[in-house]
């Protein structure tokens, strides 16, 4: 016999237990992706039960189900489309009554739906004891109690839904919100003409979309019509009509007298299984948020966290970065003792170990820093960072919650482009993510250190500086610009939950990490592998014989190229190869920056990462690998004509120039659009360029040379 | 008078949720319908947002926000 297959949608309001229900039920089975189309996570989760092989999927945490924001629309498309056995409506019980308002939406929609009454405990400590039989009975919906952080009630739970999913009785249709008489009338009569009109072909419950209609549901309304256009089009007369008379009549939108009296309908069921002992506790989290966003404490604590996060992510991450570091050049020399001479060799060492080495690199900065994110996330600190920036960051156009992101780019942009995913309007999240790149990482670091070191001495200091302002200047000039133009509107409304304080669970935490880190690794994996062989192929050919003279001559390279094997031939074979060419050829743009064209190719090669502008440069100045971002490399630059006038124009164009190809993908995977990647690349470079012009230029008329 | 008006620890019931429509709606969703008790738990420390309790739920809503929202003080 064929195993049954049953599916099983978790739906619940963000910060309910939805994702602890989901982790208890699940355990490690899981498989995160994104939603079709959209960078919001789907997670699903298998289990077998008997003969049984069932998937459990998390849907996004809403708070509701009309279609304003991407997750609501991912949700009730789900419910609708993809029609789960059972819905398991996640209800926090120290909010039943918001909790309700999704609840009974999924219900409308005709779904088996569960109730898993979760925090009970938490709600009987504010002295809420609620009615779980009597609320059962008046929705005629199954309710399960469950403390979901400690994994009470989940075999409970599991059963109930197998029992619900494999029983032939359909839900009882008259335990559903009912509105008042002129509301019912309308909805009454428009399902009326749905049903006659439609027939077959309406693919919904005729009340519920009704309903919908007389909401003026936008993907409802154009789901209609592509089913049946020209009957559409007498439905939404109809349903114009309609609205116009409900609007008369009580004197304000359909939409939100709906809403009124859906809440109007749960307060009733509240007032009956709901008793609230007067006797209230304490509340914790209240004391906490007294001090931590407190009007003198709030920031500096907030700073503390803040600088606790990076300290713990670029010291305690320093020690396994280096392991890893050394455990890929160890690598790399055994394949070069292994392999015998040749392009495979070089293929496999300077290639692939060398690339896959870049990405993997990171590995430790990224665990921790996500951590730290979900450590954030899970307590409920996070909404109260976004409380405390909102105002600055509304200063952009952005919301509060973009500093996080935004911050996190002067570490490494790739999480940092990752984190934007906390935002919930596509827009901001696209946003944010453009102007992450400006903030200067870390990998940047090492070229200013070279340049400013060599060039500006006792002031490099204050140079490094001012980059870093000149990056945050240019992402609020940026943010302030597209704002206005490709992603106009305001930013999302700002009304949001301030979770009560919680602690964090070990396991949900390294869940969320793990999750994360490893859709870094996979993803950038791959692309960065492709990326850097390219660029290694485009270096190392064509192959100049070690013996052949080289081209014209040139004055770093001169001196080096009668000795073989050493760091003249693979300055000339960088020369040579088709990246070198590549250099001079686009030098003449880069000329009135100042830049030449060693220069050119090491920005060139800057794309697979940034660090490697550097050693570029040391490798076309023949200065060899022990030069490296020493006082070698800064002597070889001012010796081959760098002035400092044209080292700041070099910085400027690293510290705004396209991001790197990690941070590219990134970009791409989150906004998921190739054409807002191709976007940032443009843009940014473009900005670069204009920006060194200017610092160029203006410092030559001023009279710096 | 406006939420927005309304000074830390003090009271008021909703009486009329304004502005465009997908604010309102949003407002009304997370539970801020018509004669609902909130009390203005603080402003943040820049002044704006301002945190709100409503049945025992915390929220946070701009001041611009709370602009649109009319209510009637409760001492």
């Amino acid at each position: 016999m064929a195993p049954r297959r049953l599916t099983i949608a978790l739906a619940g309001n963000p910060n309910a237990g939805k994702t602890s229900v989901f982790n208890h039920l699940t355990g490690t089975r899981q498989k995160v992706g994104n939603w079709p189309g959209v960078t919001v996570e789907k997670k699903e989760g298998h289990i077998r039960r008997g003969d049984r092989e069932i998937t459990v999927v998390d849907l996004p945490g809403t708070y509701s189900l009309t279609p304003f924001s991407l997750e609501e629309v991912i949700a009730r498309n789900y419910l609708l489309d993809e029609r789960p056995d059972v819905v398991i409506a996640v209800i926090d019980a120290t909010n039943l009554e918001r909790s309700l308002y999704l609840a009974t939406q999924i219900r409308e929609l005709d779904c088996k739906v569960l109730f898993a009454l979760n925090m009970a405990d938490m709600a009987r400590a504010r002295g809420l004891i609620i009615d779980g039989r009597k609320l059962a009975q008046l929705l005629d919906v199954p309710v399960v109690f469950t403390v979901a952080n400690r994994g009470e009630g989940m075999e409970a739970l599991l059963e109930e839904a197998i029992r619900l999913a494999e029983s032939e009785t359909p839900p009882d249709r008259s335990r559903r919100v009912k509105y008042s008489r002129d509301l019912e009338e309308a909805i009454g009569r428009l399902a009326g003409f749905l049903a006659a009109r439609l027939g077959d072909r309406l693919a919904w419950l005729p009340r519920w979309t009704a309903v919908k209609l007389l909401e003026d549901d936008e993907i409802v309304k154009q789901r209609l019509v592509a089913a049946a256009p020209d009957e559409a089009r007498a439905v939404l007369q109809a349903a114009a009509a309609l609205r116009r008379h409900l609007a008369e009549r009580y004197d304000e939108d359909p939409q939100i007298v709906l809403t009124d009296e859906r809440y109007g309908f749960i307060a009733g069921i509240v007032r009956e299984v709901q008793r609230s002992d007067a006797r209230r506790r304490v509340d914790v989290s209240r004391n906490i948020d007294l001090v931590l966003t407190h009007r003198f404490l709030g920031f500096p604590i907030f700073l503390f966290f803040i600088w606790a996060m990076f300290e713990l992510t670029f010291t305690l991450g320093e020690a396994p970065v280096g392991w890893i570091e050394a455990a890929v050049e160890a690598a790399a020399r055994a394949a070069q003792a292994v392999l015998p001479e040749g392009p495979l060799r070089g293929l496999v060492a300077d290639g692939i170990i060398a690339g896959v080495g870049s990405v993997l690199k990171f590995l430790p900065n990224i665990l921790i820093l996500f951590f730290c994110i979900a450590l954030f996330e899970d307590t409920g600190y996070m909404a109260r960072t976004a409380f405390l920036m909102d105002r600055i960051m509304h200063l952009i156009g952005l919301h509060g919650k973009s500093f996080i992101p935004m911050l996190m780019g002067f570490g490494c942009n790739v999480p940092a482009v990752m984190a934007a995913r906390t935002l919930e309007s596509p827009r901001d999240r696209i946003l944010t993510i453009l102007i992450t790149p400006f903030m200067s990482c870390s990998a940047k670091l090492p070229v200013y250190v070279v340049l400013a070191g060599a060039f500006f001495g006792e002031r490099a200091g204050s140079v490094i500086f001012g980059l870093y302002l000149l990056g945050i200047l240019l992402s609020i000039l940026t943010g302030r610009l597209l704002r206005s133009t490709l992603l106009a509107g305001g930013d999302a409304p700002f009304v949001m939950e301030l979770p009560p304080y919680r602690m964090p669970m070990a396991k949900s935490l390294l869940i969320h990490m793990w999750d994360r880190s490893r859709v870094f690794l996979r993803k950038m994996g791959g692309t960065i592998l492709l990326g850097s062989v390219i660029v290694w192929a485009l270096s190392s050919f064509p192959q100049v014989p070690a013996t052949a003279p080289g081209g014209a001559p040139d004055a770093g390279v001169e001196a080096w190229s009668g000795a073989p094997g050493t760091e003249g031939s693979r300055a000339l074979q960088v020369r040579e190869s088709y990246l070198g060419r590549l250099g001079r050829a686009v030098a003449p743009v880069f000329a009135p920056l100042g830049i030449e064209w060693r220069e050119a190719v090491a920005l060139l090669s800057g794309f697979v990462a940034k660090e490697i502008v550097v050693s570029t440069l040391g490798v076309l100045h023949a200065v060899g690998e022990e030069g490296e971002g020493g006082d070698t490399l800064g002597r070889a630059l001012s010796s081959s004509g760098m002035t400092p006038l044209a080292a700041l124009s070099m910085m400027v164009f690293v510290l705004l120039y396209l991001p790197c190809l990690a941070t590219t993908t990134a970009i791409r995977r989150e906004t998921g659009s190739t054409r807002w990647m191709l976007f940032s690349i443009a843009y940014n470079t473009a900005v670069a360029w204009i920006v060194s012009f200017a610092v160029y230029q203006g410092g030559r008329a001023l009279g710096y040379a | 008078m406006r939420l927005s008006e309304l000074r830390e620890g003090e009271s008021a019931t909703i009486e009329h949720v304004g502005g465009d429509l997908r604010l309102r709606r949003r407002i009304l969703e997370m539970g801020l319908v018509k004669g609902t008790r909130v009390r203005v738990e603080k402003y943040a420390p820049l002044k704006d947002p301002l945190e709100l309790v409503a049945r025992g739920i915390h929220l946070s809503l701009r001041v611009e926000e709370a602009e649109h929202i009319r209510v009637e003080k409760v001492d």
